[in-house]
């Protein structure tokens, strides 16, 4: 009886979730083995794998994936290391802390189109602020064209994400880290263990649940990043992601067949990548962190 | 067909088809009816619309124009104009600023068959990417009052046979350069790609010598986007190259002559164009030279009001050029209407009168939108308000065009491989003849070996 009640319950969420992700997924899905264009969406005959076939053997695709999982490597990474020493810092007694604290949400506050544009002028090779200081500073003789330069760009994307997210680790570490009893830390002190002891040994495994949730939820955006290269870069290949490979068939050459292989795709490299986050980072989804 | 001729019936708008109704357009929009009666009939017919709901004679459709600054307050005055002579109302629709966004929207409206919006404003390489949702307006139009039209731009729009848009308004790139710096070096205006790379060499040097360390020689726009495609092709026109397709739908673009073009304009990147060059857009390429720190600059006419500004830096001491060679590439807009629109005949009426003569004077002459009909480039009183067009009307009739109208629904995939293979030379990832041959093979695969 109460399992049927609760059937009952989960029904609603479960018919929206249907209308509002099942059934584009699927139309995607659909779609991706037909040649459609997006003038003449009703007008398509099935092509099997064909687009499949091609989006394999297309070179620019797998240069698109390599700066995809690139970017998402080095952009988390430094993140999360930023973010645990930042949390570490803000989690320590010190005047002016509320003060920080809202402070470094900034960043995250912004919306990441604005904040692209914003770097795109700061890093402009000719009057951005970025090479007048690294000019004055003497560090570069001649301007660096951050955004253009190919071996550049996406490390420039990269920095700006980093800048932009960072606090969000740092916020989730920060909830996870006033958790901690204080009496660990004591009992650790009398036993000897020095701070980077009790770092390794006490902080980061009580932390690791909701460090590998921001890992998660970080490797999820990163993987799917749009706006910050199409902003920064346009749709220069030098730093194209997945998703901005995917977008330009779809919506510029109108090629809905191939743009939904395209995004299929690239929920299948999103799904694959979680799925190995969630095992290696030893994430129990189904309940009971402890 | 020739400039001049037959132009004394002024913006009216004649619709050809069906015949029953010609006589009805013609008439509504006579501008020598007596317009007492024109206003005491339409506060007539407002005063029923009010009192009845919607009249029959009054009919209301929507315009997609641009949404912005001075493109959407022209707009809304002619098509005021136009509700004021016509009786019928027109709501203005605000898109996406952003060129491919507003492409994307339209494509997704039309696709699915909204009668939403009745006239769209398109730019100049779409009308082959949406000519399958777009009337053929040469079936509504009287064949005089097309011929008053750049012919170049009305080839653009006929797709297949059907000519799908009317041509609004044009412009084509224009090299700007520092007229004080020239002078100061004692150089002339160059009318060589090259002798312009020499002249920007020699005098960014003595200028950087004097102690501005930030000059450039030369600036553009460079970036992997659609306006690299307009550069290089500037580049390629009048240098005895190919353009990338051929009118027939070959890929012509694989030449040594446009490898040579391409290796020539690799070299000013790094040496007279900062390598940041890569990532300009218009804008870009405008703050460099805006803020003295360029001798030249292509650009589109749109620039000249802002580096003459008052608060601009240069103020007073640019002069404006064909580009060398007379190299100029069309962009611009037109006007097309809906398959799906419920009023195509009133939606005709709006597209006539907004491309109509009077009203393209009126645009070039209070916001310097550069009209479509040549004859009033003749005219003193819209050359007093663009001093470029003085300077481009004349390579504007042996212009080229972008290949949208023979690849189609394909062009921005080709203009995409393009300038991602012209964007390699630049930055020196791959020389001109490897990046042509590589382009080549692509197209062909794209298009199907010329069969778009």
């Amino acid at each position: 009886m109460s399992a049927r009640a609760g059937w009952l319950f989960l029904l609603p969420m479960l018919s929206v979730l249907t209308l509002v992700a099942g059934w584009p997924l699927l139309r995607t899905i659909w779609f991706s083995l037909t040649d459609a264009r997006l003038d003449t969406l009703d007008a398509y005959t099935l092509v099997g794998l064909a687009n499949y076939r091609a989006l394999v053997a297309d070179p620019e695709w797998w240069r698109a994936v390599w700066n995809t999982l690139r970017f998402a490597a080095v952009s988390v990474t430094l993140e999360v290391v930023l973010g645990v020493i930042i949390a570490l810092t803000l989690n320590a007694r010190m005047r002016g802390r509320g003060v920080l604290r809202a402070a470094m949400l900034i960043p995250w506050a912004i919306p990441t189109v604005v904040s692209a544009q914003m770097w795109g002028w700061m890093l402009h090779d000719q009057y951005g602020v970025i090479n007048e200081g690294l000019l004055r500073l003497g560090l570069i003789a001649e301007p660096i064209a951050w955004t253009a330069e190919p071996s550049l760009a996406l490390w420039a994307v990269v920095a700006v994400d980093v800048w932009k997210t960072t606090p969000f680790v740092a916020l989730l570490v920060l909830a996870a880290l006033q958790l901690l009893p204080d009496e660990l830390y004591e009992a650790a002190e009398v036993d000897g263990l020095g701070p980077v002891g009790a770092f390794f040994r006490i902080t980061l495994p009580l932390i690791w649940p909701a460090l590998m949730v921001a890992v998660i939820f970080r490797a999820l955006d990163a993987m799917r990043v749009f706006d910050l290269m199409y902003v920064l870069t346009g749709n220069s290949r030098s730093a194209a992601s997945m998703s901005v490979y995917a977008r330009q068939q779809l919506v510029d050459f109108q090629d809905v067949g191939y743009g939904s292989a395209a995004a299929i795709f690239v929920v299948l490299v999103i799904a694959l990548v979680t799925a190995l986050l969630v095992t290696f980072g030893r994430v129990r989804l189904g309940g009971d962190a402890r | 067909m020739e400039r001049g001729g037959r132009s004394r019936n002024g913006g009216r708008a004649v619709a050809m088809k069906p015949k029953a109704r010609r006589w009805r357009y013609a008439q509504s929009l006579h501008l020598g009816m007596p317009s007492m009666h024109k206003h005491v009939a339409a506060a007539f017919a407002m005063f029923l619309g009010l009192a009845l709901g919607p009249a029959a004679a009054q009919t209301r459709i929507a315009i997609a124009c641009g949404s912005v600054g001075v493109e959407a307050q022209l707009c809304r005055e002619g098509v005021a104009e136009w509700a004021r002579l016509t009786g019928h109302r027109a709501d203005l629709v605000s898109t996406p600023i952003g060129s491919s966004e507003r492409l994307a929207l339209f494509q997704q409206l039309l696709a699915a068959g909204s009668a939403d919006i009745d006239v769209f404003q398109l730019d100049i390489v779409w009308p082959g990417i949406l000519s399958h949702q777009l009337l053929d307006l040469s079936e509504w139009i009287a064949p005089e009052l097309l011929e008053r039209h750049l012919p170049l731009l009305l080839r653009n729009n006929i797709v297949a046979g059907r000519l799908v848009a009317m041509p609004w308004f044009t412009h084509a790139g224009a090299m700007y350069f520092r007229r004080d710096l020239l002078e100061k070096h004692g150089r002339r205006i160059p009318e060589t790609w090259e002798e312009m790379a020499e002249t920007a060499q020699v005098i960014m040097r003595a200028e950087r010598a004097a102690g501005a360390s930030r000059m450039q020689g030369y600036v553009f726009q460079g970036r992997a986007y659609e306006g690299l495609t307009v550069n290089a092709l500037e580049w390629l026109a009048g240098s005895g190259a190919a353009g990338i397709i051929a009118p027939d739908g070959r890929v012509a673009i694989n030449t040594p002559r446009a490898a040579e073009v391409l290796t020539a304009a690799s070299r000013w990147v790094g040496t007279i164009t900062p390598r940041g060059v890569l990532n300009y857009a218009e804008e870009e390429a405008r703050g460099v030279f805006q803020s003295g720190n360029a001798v030249f600059m292509r650009n589109w006419p749109y620039a000249w009001q802002l580096v003459n500004a008052p608060d601009s830096p240069v103020h007073g001491r640019v002069g404006v050029a064909p580009l060398p060679l007379g190299a100029a590439v069309l962009g611009g807009e037109q006007l097309g209407v809906s398959r799906h629109s419920r009023h195509p005949e009133v939606a005709v009426s709006l597209v006539m009168y907004l491309t109509g003569r009077a009203e393209q004077r009126r645009r070039a002459i209070v916001g310097g939108m550069i009209p479509t009909i040549p004859e009033l480039y003749a005219e003193p009183e819209v050359l007093a308000a663009n001093p470029v067009l003085a300077q481009l009307r004349d390579v504007m009739a042996d212009a080229a065009l972008r290949p949208s109208a023979v690849t189609r629904g394909r062009y921005n995939q080709v203009s995409a491989e393009f300038w991602n293979a012209v964007h390699d030379v630049l930055s020196g990832e791959r020389g001109a003849a490897e990046a042509l041959g590589r382009l080549e093979r692509i197209l062909l695969r794209v298009g199907r070996d010329g069969h778009w």
